[in-house]
C-alpha cells in the first residue's frame, strides 16, 4: 500500500466507529429537536424554554458547577503534588484514591443517601453522640441548603479522581532541572508551584478541566438519589421530558442546549489555558 | 572575597561511596574545573556545593560562611545547567530576569540588569522570544546570562557546553572564559573534556572513582600527572607508559635504552607523552602498526618490546605500517611511576 495512504487507512476504523456510534445518533437528535410536521422549526426549543422549570434547572446546573469544580480543581492539584513527592507508596495511594472513579454515578448517589437519609448513617451517629435527641430529616424540600451541600459533597468525592490522574501524568512530566534552577535562583515551595508547575501544567489543566466541567454540566444520577426533584438539574429534566413527558422532541433541544454550554465552556478553557507559540516543554 | 572549601566531604548513595573524603579549596575568582569520566562524582561534588544534593559528612563554606545547611538560594551562588534548564513557559527576558523578580527587585533593575548581560552573551535580539524558539546554542547563552543576570559570588556549571556541536562548543569555550573572567566570580565548571578543562581552568581537579587525584594547573597536570590515572586521561593520544628495569644508582633500562631516574629499588614505570618523540639515530626501536595522517602531525602506533607506543610526528613524514621507526624522547620529558601505588615518582 502507498505510504501516503496508510495512515487514512489506520484511523478508518474510529473513524467509521465515531460515525455510527456519534455522529449518527447526534443527527437523529439534531433532526428531532429542530423538526417538525412542518419542517424545520424551533418550536422545541421555545417550549424547553419558556417552561417555568428551565430557569431553576439551569440555575441549580451552574450552581452546582461553580461551587463543585473550583474545589475539585485545588483538591486534585494538592493531592497530585502529595502524591508526587512522595518516595514511596505512591501507587498505592493513587489506587485507593481513584477507586470512587470505578463506582458508578447513581451508586455513589445511593452510598451518600445511605449517609444523609433519615435513618442513615449521620443521624445515628448525631443520635448516638447525643448531639440530636431525634433523627432529623436532612434532605427535605424544607432544607434545600443541606441537599445542595450533600450533592456536593457525593460529587467532590465521586469525581475529583478523574481531574487527579491527568494532573499526576502532567507533573510527572515536568523535568526535575527546573524545579533545580528555580531552587538555586530563589523561588520558594510557593512560588515554585505558582511560577513553575501551574503554568507548565496548563495543557493537562486544559483537559482536566474541560472533563470535568462538561461532566458537571451532565451531572444526573447523583442529584436524583439525593435531591430528587427538590433540585432539579438540566440532565434530570431531559429525562423528565423524554420518559415522563415523552416529548422527545423537548428532551433532544434541551440537550442541544446542554451541548452548546459545554462547547461554549471548552472553548473558554481551551482559550484561556492556551500555550503561546514555542513556549512548550 | 569567595573563596570555597571544601572539607571532608564524602557521599553515600546507599550503599555506593559515590565521593570520598573530598577536601578542596578554590581560591577568590579562581576558575575551577572539575574533570573526570563519567560516574567519577564531579558532578555530584558540584550539585553538593549548589545545595541540591546533601553531602553524607563533611562541610562546605563558601567565601568564609559554613553553608551546607543552608538552602541554595542562600549560598550566594548560581548555575547553568547541563540541559540548560531554561523555563519554557517564561520569554528570554524573563527566564533571565527570573531570580532578579525572585529577589524583588525593582522593574527598573531587572530591566538594566537583563540587558546588560543580554549584551555580554549577545543575545539582546532574542529577549521576546519562547525557549521553543530558540537553538541549543541560544539556549545555553540564555542559561549563562540567567546566571550572571544574579551577579553571584560563585558561578557553578555542570558540562554546559557538553550539548553543544563542536564548532559551537570551541566557540562558546573561548567566550564563556572571556565572559567569566570580566565578571571577577569565582568559577566551579564540571566537564569530561580535557581540552574544555586544559583551555579554560585556572586550576584542574581530576577526579577519579570519587577521589580528587589531582588538582593543579593545566600545564602542570599535563607535564608532570600525579598518578598513571592522569597520564593516561590528560592528552589525546594519553601517555605512553613501559616498563623500567633498576640498573643500579639511578640508571634505568626501558626497551634496551639507558636513562637517568629516580634512586628507588623497585621496579618502576616510565612514560612519555607521544608529542615528546622525535626520530633520531639512536633510540628505541619502534615497528609501526598504524598510521594515521592528522593533517597538522602524524600519528603512528608502533610496537615496542611488545608494548603498544604512540608517536605523534611531522606530518611531512612518510611512514608504511611495518616500517621500523627510531624515536628518541625530549630530554626531560620523560616521567615515573610505581607500580604499586600507581603514584608518580620524582
Amino acid at each position: 500500500m502507498e505510504a501516503r495512504l496508510l495512515p487514512y487507512f489506520l484511523i478508518l476504523p474510529v473513524t467509521l466507529f465515531l460515525c455510527l456510534f456519534f455522529l449518527y445518533p447526534f443527527a437523529l437528535v439534531a433532526q428531532q429537536a429542530f423538526g417538525t410536521e412542518n419542517g424545520f422549526s424551533l418550536d422545541n426549543f421555545r417550549e424547553v424554554v419558556t417552561y417555568w422549570k428551565f430557569p431553576i434547572s439551569m440555575k441549580n446546573t451552574f450552581l452546582l458547577a461553580a461551587a463543585v469544580v473550583p474545589i475539585q480543581l485545588a483538591l486534585s492539584l494538592l493531592m497530585a503534588t502529595m502524591v508526587t513527592k512522595m518516595q514511596k507508596g505512591r501507587d498505592l495511594v493513587l489506587y485507593i484514591w481513584t477507586i470512587p472513579l470505578g463506582i458508578s454515578d447513581l451508586a455513589a448517589g445511593i452510598i451518600w443517601l445511605a449517609i444523609f437519609e433519615q435513618s442513615g448513617f449521620l443521624n445515628s451517629m448525631m443520635v448516638g453522640l447525643g448531639v440530636t435527641e431525634q433523627p432529623m430529616s436532612l434532605l427535605s424540600y424544607q432544607t434545600p441548603w443541606v441537599v445542595f451541600l450533600a450533592i456536593m459533597l457525593a460529587e467532590i468525592w465521586r469525581a475529583t479522581a478523574i481531574m487527579l490522574v491527568i494532573l499526576v501524568a502532567g507533573i510527572g512530566l515536568i523535568p526535575k532541572e527546573y524545579y533545580e534552577a528555580a531552587d538555586v535562583f530563589g523561588a520558594s515551595r510557593w512560588k515554585q508551584f505558582t511560577r513553575i508547575t501551574l503554568p507548565l501544567l496548563r495543557p493537562s489543566l486544559q483537559t482536566a478541566l474541560v472533563l470535568r466541567v462538561i461532566l458537571a454540566f451532565e451531572v444526573f444520577a447523583v442529584v436524583a438519589a439525593l435531591g430528587g426533584t427538590i433540585f432539579p438539574v438540566l440532565m434530570g429534566e431531559i429525562y423528565a421530558y423524554q420518559f415522563d413527558l415523552q416529548n422527545g422532541g423537548a428532551a433532544a433541544a434541551l440537550a442541544i442546549i446542554v451541548l452548546i454550554i459545554s462547547i461554549v465552556f471548552t472553548l473558554i478553557i481551551i482559550r484561556a489555558l492556551r500555550v503561546p507559540k514555542g513556549a512548550t516543554i | 572575597m569567595a573563596e570555597i572549601r571544601i572539607k571532608n566531604v564524602a557521599k553515600n548513595f546507599g550503599s555506593y561511596q559515590a565521593l570520598h573524603d573530598i577536601n578542596l579549596t578554590i581560591a577568590d575568582q579562581e576558575f575551577m574545573v572539575l574533570l573526570g569520566a563519567s560516574g567519577c562524582g564531579k558532578s555530584t561534588l558540584l550539585r553538593i556545593i549548589a545545595g541540591l544534593e546533601t553531602a553524607t559528612t563533611g562541610e562546605v563554606w563558601i567565601s568564609g560562611r559554613r553553608v551546607d545547611h543552608l538552602s541554595p538560594k542562600d549560598r550566594g551562588i548560581s548555575m547553568v545547567f547541563q540541559n540548560y534548564a531554561v523555563f519554557p513557559h517564561l520569554t528570554v527576558f524573563e527566564n533571565i530576569g527570573f531570580g532578579l523578580r525572585m529577589q524583588k527587585l525593582p522593574d527598573d533593575e531587572v530591566k538594566r540588569r537583563v540587558e546588560r548581560t543580554a549584551g555580554l552573551m549577545h543575545i539582546e535580539q532574542l529577549l521576546k522570544r519562547y525557549s521553543g524558539e530558540l537553538s541549543g546554542g541560544q539556549r545555553q547563552r540564555v542559561a549563562v546570562a540567567r546566571a550572571l543576570a544574579m551577579e553571584p559570588d560563585v558561578i557553578l556549571m555542570d558540562e554546559p557546553l557538553s550539548n553543544l556541536d563542536a564548532l559551537l562548543r570551541m566557540e562558546m569555550r573561548a567566550e564563556l572564559k572571556g565572559v567569566l573572567a570580566e565578571s571577577r566570580t569565582t568559577a566551579i565548571y564540571v566537564t569530561h573534556d580535557q581540552v574544555e578543562a586544559m583551555s579554560m581552568a585556572d586550576r584542574i581537579s581530576v577526579m577519579h572513582q570519587g577521589k580528587i587525584v589531582q588538582a593543579a594547573s593545566p600545564i602542570e597536570v599535563y607535564r608532570d600527572p600525579a598518578a598513571e590515572f592522569v597520564a593516561s586521561f590528560i592528552g589525546n593520544p594519553p601517555m605512553n607508559f613501559l616498563p623500567a628495569e633498576a640498573a643500579g644508582s639511578g640508571r634505568w633500562t626501558v626497551a634496551g635504552q639507558s636513562f637517568e631516574g629516580p634512586a628507588n629499588g623497585k621496579d618502576l614505570k616510565w612514560a612519555i607523552r607521544p608529542e615528546d618523540l622525535r626520530i633520531a639515530d639512536q633510540g628505541f626501536g619502534a615497528r609501526a602498526k598504524v598510521v594515521e595522517p592528522l593533517g597538522a602531525h602524524l600519528l603512528v602506533t608502533c610496537d615496542v618490546e611488545g608494548h603498544q607506543f604512540r608517536a605523534v610526528l611531522d606530518s611531512e613524514l612518510s611512514v608504511k605500517p611495518g616500517d621500523v621507526l627510531t624515536l628518541a624522547p625530549q630530554e626531560g620529558r620523560g616521567r615515573w611511576f610505581d607500580p604499586e601505588t600507581t603514584l608518580s615518582v620524582a
